[in-house]
């Protein structure tokens, strides 16, 4: 009977744990492979632009004199472009999402002469939450 | 590539005879689009028959580009019609249901009517330094 | 008998999308609806012209956040059309399957939305609750739940790993039989039933005349299909069109439903008979041609209009969507229906606005 089949559905779900979880005490784990958030590893740029020419977004602003990388986290798509363009492969693509933010900043990454490395993240999300779980 | 295509110049004149014949074929309209070149507007009408797809092509003038409606043959032509009216100010006459340039709501009116053309802007139709070839002569090839 | 407008749209509890109808009612019955859209229009046409066109590719995708894929690989199709550019089977292949994956959760959220708008709150959930398995799938095998982001022109930039594939195969069997459950209940149910039975009927030559396309045209009995065309691995794996003859609301709800477990079906065959291979060749140079590429969306047929003159950015990109020309089939259904069956039949098409609107 047609009204049983919707009641069977029902009554079989009844008993089970809920597929939905409670979200904000416990986020969601991104599953692996997910394009989550953008990456830079100081140290291999080179400054060459190449990214910020292909981002479709637009997110990447690249100084070759002061040799500073400034990604706007809010344009990012993570589309992972830049990571495939990337002659020296300074980025990749974390699967953790950036956090949301109350106010637009970019994250500047400042890389000094030489091989010493100094991320100065000045967006309040930090730069850490990228590590994969 | 997989789909047969078919593209056909044809005259402004013509088109309502030729739209006719393709209804009356049994054609389905799969769409309607303008394009802007330097210096003509080209418009073209694809039509489908067991996925065989058949364009009709034809050339406007950028100035005060001005088409026969095609809704009366096909009913479903009017929301294309009206597109082109509302993106590339193409003035279509006798459609069965006319919007009067409302059916899109752009910031900047005819949008698509190319800024680079020399006397036409986005806001305003000026009027063109050089003239034009009439409507529907000699379609490219 | 007075006639009233009553305004419905472009913000309305059962509208997901931003259409806006003026509803000329007589007593209860709806004379005629003038609609109009154009809420939400971007222009995505005219950026054509500032972004190359090998980064267009995401701006396709984002057309549209429910037929994104599919989006996305007519694009690179109709490029890769005028470039001559030969495509790795391999690639053609995890195309037809992202492309079939989208098709079941597209599918799946507009029957969840159906039961929405009838007020089936809890098969809605259901529906939904299936999708979700779907959607873990294209995360994990393309890093984007609704956004896949990974089709490419030459190719794809992911590949599926053979345990991913075994995974695949497995969660399929399981998202069928869960489907199996729902749609037992969309065919059978009475409440579904009374309704969707004889609501918004089209007939087969009013469904032809109007320019239908997809589950709305074969639900009226028209056997089309664009997969037939054989693009991607379509010309391996054949496609038969489902069709109902009945033309109304259920017929629709029935063609979406029957297109799920076809879908499975594509997929498990292509997962088969996936041939090993590089996945993306190498494209070079701009294009210089024209083409108007048609693939079948979840929502029916879709034609890519794209020029170029061998410059970076393309001189036209036109994108006539399935629900532009489903439009005037609604208005058509819409024609002395009740008012209580507006919302039904305007989710019958399954309007996707924001692709319609680019
Ligand atoms: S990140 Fe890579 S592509 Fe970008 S500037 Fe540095 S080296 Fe060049
Ligand atoms: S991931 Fe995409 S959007 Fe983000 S910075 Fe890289 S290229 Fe730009």
């Amino acid at each position: 009977m047609a009204f049983f089949q919707m009641t069977s559905l029902v009554m079989k779900w009844i008993f089970r744990k809920p597929v939905t979880s409670r979200y904000p005490f416990e986020p969601r784990v991104p599953l692996a492979g997910s394009r989550g958030k953008l990456v830079f590893t100081d140290g291999n740029c080179v400054y060459c632009t190449a990214c910020a020419k292909k981002c479709p977004a637009n997110a990447l602003i690249v100084s070759r004199d002061k040799k500073t990388m400034e990604i706007d986290r809010l344009r990012c798509i993570s589309c992972g472009y830049c990571v495939d363009v990337c002659p020296k492969k300074s980025f990749s693509l974390g699967e953790a999402h950036s956090s949301p933010v109350t106010t637009k900043s970019s994250e500047l990454q400042i890389h000094k002469s030489g091989n010493e490395e100094t991320g100065a993240p000045k967006a309040a999300e930090g730069n850490s939450t990228s590590a994969p779980k | 590539m997989t789909p047969e295509q078919t593209m056909e110049p044809i005259a402004v004149e013509t088109l309502l005879q030729r739209v006719q014949k393709m209804h009356e074929d049994g054609y389905r309209l799969v769409q309607i689009h303008a394009t802007t070149l330097p210096d003509k507007l080209e418009i073209t009408y694809s039509f489908d028959l067991d996925l065989r797809l058949a364009s009709l092509r034809l050339h406007l003038p950028l100035e005060e580009p001005r088409l026969p409606s095609v809704s009366t043959i096909y009913g479903c032509a009017v929301l294309y019609e009206n597109e082109m009216h509302d993106l590339f100010r193409v003035q279509v006459d006798g459609m069965t249901l006319d919007f009067k340039g409302n059916l899109y709501k752009t910031a900047v009116k005819f949008p698509f009517g190319s800024t680079k053309a020399p006397g036409v802007t986005c806001a305003a139709i000026a009027p063109a330094p050089t003239p034009k070839p009439a409507a529907g002569a000699a379609p490219v090839k | 008998m007075a006639r009233t407008i009553i305004p419905f749209g472009p913000q309305h509890p059962v509208l997901p999308e931003p259409v806006h109808l003026d509803l000329v009612v007589e007593d209860e019955k709806v004379v005629e609806a003038r609609p109009s859209i154009g809420f939400i229009h971007r222009g995505l046409e005219k950026l054509a012209e500032k972004k190359d066109y090998v980064e267009f590719v995401y701006v396709a995708e984002r057309i549209c956040g429910i037929c994104s894929f599919i989006h996305g690989q007519s694009y690179c199709q109709a490029i890769e059309t005028i470039m001559n550019v030969t495509v790795p089977p391999r690639a053609l292949y995890l195309r037809t399957v992202w492309g079939e994956l989208s098709r079941i959760h597209s599918h799946l959220l507009w029957l969840g939305l159906l039961a929405d708008a009838m007020g089936f709150e809890s098969l809605f959930m259901h529906s939904w609750r299936v999708r979700e398995r779907v959607l873990n799938i294209i995360e994990a095998t393309t890093g984007g739940r609704v956004i896949f982001g990974s089709c490419k022109i030459g190719g794809v930039r992911r590949d599926i790993d053979p345990a991913m594939i075994t995974h695949i195969q497995s969660e399929m069997k399981t998202i069928e039989k869960e489907m199996r459950e729902i749609t037992t209940v969309f065919m059978n149910d009475r409440s579904v039933k009374s309704r969707l039975c004889g609501v918004g009927v089209l007939t087969k030559q009013e469904a032809y005349e109007l320019g239908c396309v997809g589950p709305m045209l074969r639900a009226s009995g028209v056997a089309q299909d664009m997969r037939k065309l054989g693009y991607a691995a379509y010309k391996d794996i054949p496609v038969e069109p489902i069709t109902r003859t009945e033309g109304d609301s259920y017929a629709r709800c029935a063609v979406r439903s029957e297109e799920l477990f076809q879908s499975v079906d594509i997929i498990r065959q292509a997962l088969e008979r996936i041939p090993d291979g590089e996945i993306a060749v190498k494209v070079t140079g701009n294009p210089n041609g024209e083409t108007i590429m048609r693939t079948e969306q979840p929502r029916g047929e879709v034609a890519y209009c794209v020029k170029a003159t061998g410059s970076k950015n393309l001189q036209r990109f036109r994108v006539r969507t399935p629900t532009f020309a489903n439009l005037p089939a609604m208005l058509k259904v819409l024609q002395g229906c009740d008012l209580a069956d507006v919302p039904v039949l305007v989710l019958t098409i399954d309007p996707c606005i924001s692709c319609t609107e680019r």
